[in-house]
């Protein structure tokens, strides 16, 4: 080989290569800046108190709070029906299915919609329509439901995060083998049974694996509850479904963007930022984690 | 009697009819129940496009609205002030709302620019090294932590550029105002990047081994192949990572509407502050009067991103099928 087109090569590869070092690079820059802006106030206090003095005090549990009950009822409301549409697409649909055809490319456009036009979704159809329907219906038109509030905020959370799910359980069915199908149906069960004692027992971990990611994704969104139920202070935790709630996201976005005296509130807020990222990624690892594990089992399975 | 035979004669499972009848029953239940479940994501979609449609739908079909709020007073250049040219000027609440959406889409198309010439070519580059050259212990580490990266939500990346990058970038580049487009660029090129890396890298590994090991025993250096045998096979795949980092950078909010100052001006300047489409609805929603004009306007933005980001959506999955095509046809044993 020529020593010019040798030394071209390494070079261009040496180019491929810092791309892959400069985003690195950003991610650890990103993680070293929140670590040590954010662990300095960073303490049990801080995540079990209330904010204290305009923000300047005290902690962030009501954000906390407010992010875990929304993300439990984004999920409680997201599983069934995305475990459901993903076994109708990976078992009950039939082969060649023009109407599964079109449900995957609804699912793929769904996951492609902006975050923030789930925002006036959330507003548009669920506060005003549905909730704003509920009040005439059963509150004489006194405005209850038709206001921005968890649960408002927990069901458009629940719609973007149903693509993530989808997917993440339509991978885990493909991969329970054909032959325990077969052994089940073989031995006279029926589908249904086969499904429900064999084919979602193994995909167990992979439909986990779809929950984790969607509540990791969810609990970072900011843009879809905005106007759909997020608050910025609330003395208090919210009482019931159509309560407003705190949230670290929006926390975040209002600290650094709306905060009378920005440097006093810094401190604060890279702690929060902080928290948010250990958040996500602890659920983000753990997703990882479960699919290594499953893949892992599933290699041994096969010798 | 129902009775189900297998292939040795001597193996004969019977129900009982009244039993097995109930099964039937249960089981046609069953699968229309899924089936019916399994609709979530169509209505999804579609219940996202008629109520945000909804509300918009006013501009175009009351006379009073319609008037107010044209298409003409929307793209079209409108006189302001009497004697002056006609200029763009997005400025929804005032005594008269000026409401050209020009002004949005030139931020948007600013701040989504900067974004797309930072994130193609570091994305793409990435997954060619890691996808042709990284050693595959690397290649199992790399792919998650970047993955991670794509995890870290939009506001924390916002604060990232509001906070941090925006003082430095400022300090080097010399920018008049300390948020502006190129910072929102930035910001947005951080998430869009993995975005890019990871569909790039699965269409890399889509590429049969055989155009490899026929491009190597032809004499060509690995770099050759990679640029000019796996990255052509695996075009269409790449353009679809292209596509759908572009859907997404026009979509996101937070990054944008923390970092890019938010002025809706009409001037070409990358170091001007920039306001864009998303960014107007997440700033302008909370404060207006539900069912007046400008409520409607925003929800008509949200429109134009819904459609424009459904567009891009369907060519990238367009483009991946045409290179699972191109890929699966070549007919390699596995």
């Amino acid at each position: 080989m020529k020593r010019s087109r040798r030394v071209r090569d390494h070079l261009l590869v040496g180019l491929t290569a810092m791309a892959v070092v400069v985003i690195l690079g950003m991610l650890a820059l990103i993680l070293f800046d929140v670590v040590r802006g954010g662990l300095g106030r960073l303490s049990w206090r801080f995540l079990t108190a209330a904010p204290e003095q305009g923000m300047t005090e005290g902690g962030i549990f009501p954000a906390i709070y407010g992010t875990a009950i929304m993300t439990l009822l984004m999920t409680v409301a997201v599983m069934p029906v995305g475990v459901t549409t993903a076994v109708y697409l990976h078992e009950y649909a039939p082969p060649g299915s023009k109407l599964a055809a079109l449900v995957r490319i609804a699912v793929n456009n769904l996951a492609g919609v902006p975050s923030i036009v789930f925002g006036l979704f959330g507003l548009g159809f669920l506060v005003q329509f549905v909730g704003g329907g509920m009040d005439r219906l059963f509150n004489g038109g006194e405005l209850r439901w038709g206001q921005p509030a968890l649960i408002w905020a927990s069901l458009t959370l629940a719609v973007l995060t149903l693509p993530v799910v989808i997917v993440s359980t339509e991978e885990a069915l493909r991969a329970v083998p054909k032959d325990h199908r077969m052994a089940s149906l073989a031995l006279g069960a029926t589908k249904s049974q086969t499904l429900w004692r064999v084919v979602l027992p193994g995909a167990l971990p992979g439909i986990l694996t779809g929950a984790v990611l969607a509540v990791s994704r969810g609990a970072g969104e900011v843009a879809p509850i905005l106007f759909t139920g997020a608050a910025y202070y609330l003395p208090d935790l919210p009482h019931g479904l159509s309560g407003q709630f705190m949230h670290l996201g929006y926390h975040i976005y209002v600290l650094a963007t709306q905060s009378p005296d920005v440097d006093a509130t810094l401190p604060l807020l890279y702690s929060t930022v902080l928290v948010l990222l250990m958040l996500t990624f602890t659920l983000n690892l753990t997703a990882v984690a479960i699919r290594a594990r499953t893949r892992r089992r599933a290699g041994a399975a096969a010798h | 009697m129902v009775s189900y035979t297998g292939l040795s004669p001597a193996v004969t499972i019977t129900v009982e009819p009244a039993r097995a009848r109930k099964r039937q029953r249960r089981e046609k239940l069953v699968s229309a129940l899924v089936t019916l479940v399994g609709l979530s994501g169509i209505a999804a979609v579609v219940l996202i496009f008629v109520f945000v449609g909804k509300e918009a739908l006013p501009l175009f079909t009351d006379a009073a609205t319609h008037a107010e709020a044209g298409l003409d007073k929307m793209f079209w250049p409108q006189i302001v002030r009497a004697g002056k040219p006609a200029v763009f000027m997005w400025q929804p609440v005032s005594t008269v709302p000026k409401i050209s959406m020009v002004p949005l889409f030139l931020g948007t198309l600013k701040i989504t620019a900067v974004a797309m010439l930072l994130a193609v070519p570091f994305g793409v580059a990435a997954a060619v090294w890691v996808s042709e050259f990284a050693p595959r212990r690397l290649q199992e580490i790399i792919k998650p932590v970047i993955e991670l990266l794509a995890g870290i939500p939009s506001v924390v990346l916002g604060f990232f550029a509001l906070v941090v990058l925006a003082t430095t970038l400022q300090d080097t580049l010399g920018f008049t105002y300390r948020l502006n487009a190129f910072l929102a660029g930035v910001g947005l090129a951080l998430a869009i990047t993995p975005v890019i890396f990871t569909v790039t890298e699965d269409a890399l590994a889509a590429v049969p081994r055989s155009y490899r090991e026929g491009s190597l025993a032809l004499g060509a250096t690995r770099l050759e192949t990679a640029l000019r045998v796996v990255l052509p096979a695996a075009a269409p795949g790449v353009l679809a990572a292209v596509v759908l980092g572009l859907g997404r950078a026009i979509g996101e909010t937070m990054i944008v509407l923390m970092a890019s100052g938010n002025a809706a001006l009409v001037s070409p300047g990358i170091g001007d502050s920039a306001r864009s489409l998303s960014a107007t609805i997440a700033a302008e929603m909370g404060e207006v009067v539900v069912g007046s004009t400008h409520y409607r306007l925003l929800f008509f933005i949200g429109v134009e991103l819904f459609l424009v980001t459904f567009v891009l959506n369907s060519v990238a999955s367009a483009w991946v099928r045409r290179l699972m095509r191109r890929v699966s046809g070549a007919g390699v044993p596995q």
